[in-house]
C-alpha cells in the first residue's frame, strides 16, 4: 500500500531543544489519521514539516511520494489548515475564493461556491467580521475546493464551541467520503479523534510513543489487575505499557497480540482514550524498550 | 431507513456500535429484508463519523450475510435476524427469570449480579477464541 506520509529518523532542533526527535512513521494512504499529545509534545512541529514550512534537522520525510513543498505540483498535492483556522481579515470571503483559485491548479470553484452558499456566509463579507466557527469553515472550504490528496490539520476545533465543532467534523467527513482524500489532524480530544479517525499516532515528549490502526490497538491492549506481582513473570509476547502497584494488587496495561490466559489477572478492554493516556503516562526512556512492538503495527 | 447514534460510554468501538445498531434493528424487525441503508456519506455526515468506519461495519455486515451492496444503488438487508431468535428467547427468558431468583435466594444483590454474569460471560467468550 503506498504511504501519504513517511518518516525516518526525523527531527527538528530549534537552537537546543529537540521538538522532535527519531520519528518513524509509514501512514498508508485513504486513513483520517488522529495526532495526538500533550500541548508542546511535537504535533505542530511533525505537522509543519509534513507541509514543508519546517525544514529537518536530522532524517527525511516524504509526503504524497515526494519531499515538503518541493514544487507546484507538490504543494498542489497538500492543503494545510494552520492553528486557529487563519484567515485575512480585511478580504472578503469571496477574495478569499479567488485567491484559493488562482494559487490552486486543481481548484474545484463549483464545490467552493456551493459549501459557501450552503453554509450561508455571504461572499461580500469580511473575513475578519466572521465568528470563529465561521472563519474555520472558511478555511476548511479553500482546503477542500484545493482538492489536495492529503489535508492537514493543526488543532482545528479546538477554539470552536461544541456546535461548530460538530459542524467541521461533519463537512469534514462529508469530503472524506465525497473524494479520495487521506486527513491528519492534531487534536486534544480523544472523543473527536476516536469518531472521526481510523489511525492514531501519539506524540509525547518529542518522541512518536506509538502510531497504528485504531481497531488494532484496541484490540491489542489491556488492563491487567491482579495479586502483587513481579513483571519479570510475564510471557514474551506483553509489553508492559504501564504498570502500579499497591501492598497486594499489580495493575497492568499491556500490549499483546494474543489472548491473556493467566487465570489470576483480570483482564479489562481498554478504549482508546485509555491507551493514549497510559502513552502519554509511562516514562520517556520506556520508548526504546518497545520499539521492536510497534513494528507490529505497520 | 434507520438512524445511527454513538455511545461514548458503550466501552465499543464505533464500527462495533454501527454493526450492533443494524443487528439490533433486524432483530426487533425495525430493518426488514429489502431495506436500504443509508448511504456511507449520510452516516458519515450526519454522525460526524469516519467514513471508513461505517464502510467497515457494511463489510461486516456483508461478510455475516445480512446485508448486500449494490454498486451505485447502496446497500440492502437480505436476512432478517427476527424469526429465528424470537423464537428460541421464550424458554431461555424463562430459564433466565428461575437463575435470577436463584441468586436473589443466595443474597446476591444487582450489582453483584451483573458483575457474575458479565465475568462468566466474558470468560465463556474467551474460551470460545482460545
Amino acid at each position: 500500500m503506498s504511504a501519504v506520509l513517511r518518516a525516518r529518523g526525523l527531527g527538528k532542533r530549534y537552537k537546543k531543544r529537540w521538538a522532535l526527535q527519531n520519528c518513524d512513521l509509514e501512514v498508508p494512504a485513504g486513513r483520517v489519521v488522529g495526532l495526538v499529545g500533550p500541548n508542546g509534545a511535537g504535533k505542530s512541529t511533525l505537522l509543519k514539516l509534513a507541509c514543508g514550512m519546517l525544514t529537518p534537522t536530522a532524517g527525511t520525510i516524504e509526503v504524497c511520494g515526494g519531499r515538503p513543498a518541493a514544487g507546484v505540483e507538490q504543494l498542489a498535492k497538500v492543503g494545510f489548515v494552520a492553528q486557529d483556522t487563519p484567515v485575512y481579515a480585511a478580504l472578503s470571503v469571496a477574495d478569499h475564493l479567488d485567491f484559493g483559485k488562482r494559487l490552486s491548479p486543481g481548484w474545484d470553484d463549483a464545490e467552493a461556491r456551493d459549501r459557501i452558499r450552503r453554509l450561508g456566509l455571504d461572499p461580500k463579507q469580511r473575513a475578519g467580521k466572521l465568528s470563529g466557527g465561521q472563519r474555520a469553515q472558511l478555511a476548511l472550504t479553500l482546503g477542500i475546493a484545493k482538492r489536495p490528496e492529503l489535508l492537514i490539520l493543526d488543532e482545528p476545533v479546538a477554539a470552536l464551541d461544541p456546535l461548530a465543532r460538530r459542524e467541521f467534523m461533519q463537512d469534514l467527513m462529508e469530503a472524506v467520503a465525497e473524494h479520495e482524500l487521506s486527513i491528519v489532524l492534531s487534536s486534544h480530544l480523544v472523543s473527536d479523534v476516536e469518531r472521526t479517525c481510523d489511525y492514531v499516532i501519539v506524540v509525547v515528549d518529542s518522541q512518536v510513543q506509538v502510531a497504528g490502526d485504531i481497531d488494532d490497538l484496541v484490540a491489542g491492549h489491556y488492563r491487567l489487575t491482579g495479586p502483587r506481582r513481579d513483571m519479570d513473570a510475564l510471557p514474551a509476547g506483553q509489553h508492559v505499557i504501564t504498570a502500579s502497584h499497591t501492598d497486594r494488587q499489580t495493575t497492568l496495561v499491556v500490549r499483546t497480540d494474543t489472548a491473556v490466559h493467566d487465570p489470576s489477572w483480570t483482564v479489562d478492554p481498554l478504549g482508546l482514550e485509555d491507551i493514549v493516556l497510559a502513552y502519554m503516562a509511562r516514562p520517556a526512556d520506556a520508548v526504546r524498550d518497545t520499539r521492536p512492538a510497534l513494528e507490529v503495527v505497520r | 431507513m434507520i438512524e445511527f447514534h454513538l455511545n461514548s460510554r458503550s466501552g465499543l468501538s464505533p464500527y462495533q456500535q454501527l454493526v450492533q445498531q443494524v443487528r439490533h434493528a433486524l432483530r426487533l424487525g425495525l430493518l426488514r429484508e429489502g431495506d436500504r441503508l443509508p448511504t456511507v456519506k449520510d452516516v458519515a455526515r450526519q454522525m460526524a463519523v469516519n467514513p471508513n468506519t461505517v464502510l467497515k461495519a457494511y463489510r461486516e455486515l456483508e461478510h455475516d450475510g445480512l446485508v448486500a451492496a449494490r454498486p451505485g444503488v447502496g446497500t440492502f438487508v437480505t436476512r432478517t435476524l427476527a424469526d429465528d431468535t424470537l423464537a428460541a428467547q421464550g424458554p431461555l427468558r424463562k430459564d433466565l427469570r428461575r437463575w435470577l431468583a436463584k441468586a436473589r435466594l443466595a443474597g446476591l444483590d444487582d450489582e453483584s449480579i451483573e458483575a457474575l454474569f458479565v465475568s462468566t460471560f466474558r470468560s465463556t467468550a474467551g474460551e470460545d477464541v482460545a
